[in-house]
């Protein structure tokens, strides 16, 4: 008896032990901030003469989300800012694609732990600002000399801007064009250097690409493929303007006639003209289809121009999504944004290092790297840059087309808008709805979850 | 009576101090969780609303009314229904084989239980590029049926059986380590006093080895119930619950909702819902059940 009575102590003495433990660290990091804001306060009296600071520490998340070993050249970027920027130091969180990425990020938030600068969508923009999560900019675009907002493309500053405020830096950017294989287009006796320029031609050159055992297009339907529907719906747009959201966030305008002769042409390039496979084409299958040769064309990303330009084992060439009224296509991608649950000298740090991270020799190295669009004017003058794009002219395809580029749809419940439109489409795309059902639908649903913005 | 305490005391002090850890851990990790859970899907907190207000069991009635809620909470059952059976029956069979395999006994069970090791998201890459239209093997053999081309994961039609066929090739394995393991509890000599009698095989399955697997077959039973409604990461890999929800999992809704939507109080409310009817799920094993199902 008495054994087992000692046995329960010793099990009671771990358990406390444990408890004890974590209230241990608790305490040690207490101290160490006290004594930390003692240090601080003691040092402009007693040393003017520049004794080194202690390093502000910053957490950065980032995601991935086309082929390539991106992570490497960002984590090399924040190396060589902590090289220039001695009193900051950056600790750069890979955390999957976009979509881990901001579940991660709002599990901060709500933890009330956010990293101090993040990479996301900039569709997130009012997602962050109703959960009260991310900080406006204007305070230190207004104070910073060196920033020269200007050189942003302006279709990629677009979607920073909410409210009259600027909420994030354009930093990961894309918009949507066509890749096309040249050996399949000399096979098919197309010419390899005359991409098509409009649907009709899109219609007449896939099917002759159609062959072989290969298909003629590709177009992704999952995940975002809403995106892909925005670019056809402003390309079939007689206003050039028009756009499936509002301008403020608060509406959508899914169903209407032209609109509903974009998603009809979708559907109608796999089900009436035959040139592509049918159903929903999987996101990131798209890009192996077309390296391996299983499709002849493919509309995805421009970030992933790198990717193929590394693996595809033939000439391919890069153009302009084809016009239908006009040319067109969403920017997409992600900004960077500066949280709010931390400290004013956190967010300066963060400041510091968005604005290295989007200056133009950096943001030529980024999109050298990935096939993302370079942010600023200024990045296509770098040295670099043009080394790059005089061996390698496909990769200002994109920029060119940034002139016909315009805002993903971004709107307040973002999450909820997108799916609803999403999974209509994707209805239509399997046969169960046709196109004009599916908008109809998609369109209630937003207007439904926008509601409750409109009060 | 003072002795009486004081032993009683120490009896049960030693008891607590063994199980005070995991209860500690339970309880933050599971208890917790659950009760908080269920406080928050009184509320509405979404991203229309910044502070939380409290509608009592609205969520609940809006769950009633969501199509989606419903049409995922009908994938779930046709999904259990398709794989738990199933599984089940695969799972006794390659038992079987397993227990009276002579040679290669150990590569036979490695072989039916390899599925088990591979982790999650890579089984589901492997049977992604099985299922991908034009050059997956499952496509492709679909594609010779129908004669046209097949896109298996892209279609509502054909996403949950793609799936299903997937997870009771997963789980059987799993399921037959517990048939293993019941089989080699069934003493021998009943099949030689059988033998010996004259029963021929078949009968002997049906007389011996099932009933005598019966705790084994409600034990699996319940596990393979409550994992049917469990399982999530191979959506998130395969489908992401598409297309247009055909192959969307309670969990995945309610991971879904949490995050991609921020309505943390409807999200609550769901798990709610799941959380109740695994409970009820497992209380079957308690219930009773067991005591009646054994040697009859």
């Amino acid at each position: 008896m008495l054994k087992q009575g000692k046995m329960a102590l010793i099990a009671l003495g771990l358990t406390l032990m444990l408890v004890g433990c974590s209230q241990g660290g608790g305490n040690a990091a207490d101290t160490k901030a006290g004594t930390g804001t003692t240090a601080s306060t003691a040092n402009p009296n007693t040393a003017l003469d520049q004794t080194p600071k202690e390093p502000v520490e910053i957490s950065f998340y980032y995601p991935v989300n086309v082929g390539g070993p991106l992570t490497k050249v960002i984590d090399g970027m924040s190396a060589s800012f902590m090289e220039k920027f001695p009193d900051i130091k950056v600790k750069p969180v890979y955390t999957g694609n976009y979509g881990d990425n901001t579940i991660k990020i709002q599990a901060g938030v709500q933890a009330k732990q956010p990293p101090d600068v993040a990479v996301m969508m900039s569709t997130e923009l009012y997602s962050m600002m109703d959960t009260d999560a991310i900080i406006p900019l204007d305070d230190f675009i207004a104070k910073d000399a060196d920033y020269n907002k200007d050189d942003f493309y302006p279709a990629f500053v677009e979607d920073t801007q909410a409210d009259g405020h600027t909420y994030s830096v354009p930093f990961q950017r894309s918009t949507i064009i066509l890749y096309y294989n040249k050996e399949m287009f000399k096979a098919a006796g197309l010419d390899p250097n005359k991409p098509p320029t409009n649907w009709d031609e899109l219609v007449e050159y896939a099917g002759k690409l159609n062959r072989d055992g290969h298909t003629g297009m590709e177009i992704p339907g999952n995940d975002d493929s809403y995106w892909m529907f925005q670019m056809l719906a402003r390309q079939n747009a007689s206003d050039p303007k028009q756009s499936i959201m509002g301008d403020d966030g608060r509406k959508a305008n899914f169903n209407t006639p032209e609109n509903v002769e974009a998603l009809q042409f979708w559907l109608d390039l796999s089900r009436k003209y035959k040139v592509m496979p049918e159903g929903v084409i999987d996101w990131a299958a798209t890009p192996t289809d077309f390296i391996e040769g299983k499709t002849a064309m493919m509309m995805h990303t421009s970030g992933n121009l790198t990717n193929v330009k590394t693996n595809a084992k033939f000439d391919f060439g890069v153009a302009f999504a084809p016009a239908n009224k006009q040319y067109g296509s969403p920017t997409g991608g992600g900004n960077l944004y500066i949280f709010k649950d931390t400290t004013p000298e956190k967010q300066a740090a963060a400041w510091e290092f968005a604005k290295y991270m989007t200056a133009p020799e950096q943001a030529a190295l980024f999109s050298s790297s990935s096939g993302y669009v370079g942010v600023r004017k200024s990045a296509y003058d770098t040295e670099a840059m043009k080394a790059y794009t005089d061996e390698f002219p496909q990769a200002l395809v994109a920029r060119d087309q940034l002139q016909y580029a315009f805002r993903e749809l971004s709107t307040h419940n973002h999450g909820k808008v997108s799916s609803a439109l999403t999974n209509q489409i994707q209805s239509a795309l399997a046969g169960k709805i046709d196109a004009a059902g599916a908008l109809k639908a998609a369109q209630e649903e937003a207007d439904r979850v926008l509601a409750p913005f409109n009060k | 009576m003072n002795t009486r305490w004081n032993e009683k005391l120490r009896r049960n002090g030693f008891g607590w101090g063994l199980v005070l850890p995991s209860l500690l851990f339970l309880g933050m990790f599971t208890y917790y969780p659950m009760l908080k859970s269920a406080w928050l899907s009184l509320f509405e907190q979404n991203l229309a609303v910044r502070t939380p207000v409290f509608v009592g069991m609205d969520n609940y009635k809006a769950l009633l009314h969501d199509p989606v809620f419903i049409e995922v909470f009908r994938n779930n059952i046709w999904f259990a229904v398709g794989t738990v059976p199933v599984s089940m029956a695969l799972a006794f069979v390659m038992a079987l084989f397993a227990d009276k395999a002579i040679r290669g006994k150990g590569l036979v069970r490695i072989a039916f239980f390899y599925p088990n090791m591979i982790p999650m998201i890579a089984a589901a890459s492997i049977w992604l590029f099985l299922y991908m239209p034009q050059f997956g093997l499952f496509a492709r053999f679909a594609s010779w049926f129908t004669g046209s081309e097949v896109n298996l994961l892209g279609n509502p039609d054909t996403v949950l059986g793609s799936l299903i066929v997937m997870t009771v090739w997963k789980e059987a394995g799993y399921f037959m380590i517990f048939y293993l393991a019941g089989l080699q509890q069934i003493p021998k000599d009943l099949y030689e006093s059988a033998s010996v009698d004259g029963i021929g095989v078949w009968t002997q399955q049906l007389r011996i080895t099932i009933p005598l697997t019966m705790p084994t077959t409600l034990f699996v039973t319940v596990v393979a119930i409550t994992n049917a409604f469990k399982w999530v990461d191979h959506l998130w890999m395969m489908t992401k619950g598409g297309p247009d929800h055909a192959s969307s999992l309670l969990l995945y809704y309610i991971y879904e909702t949490t995050f991609s939507f921020n309505d943390q109080g409807m999200a609550a409310a769901m798990t709610v819902v799941m959380i109740v009817l695994l409970l009820v799920i497992s209380c079957f094993q308690f219930a009773g059940w067991e005591r009646q199902i054994h040697y009859q």
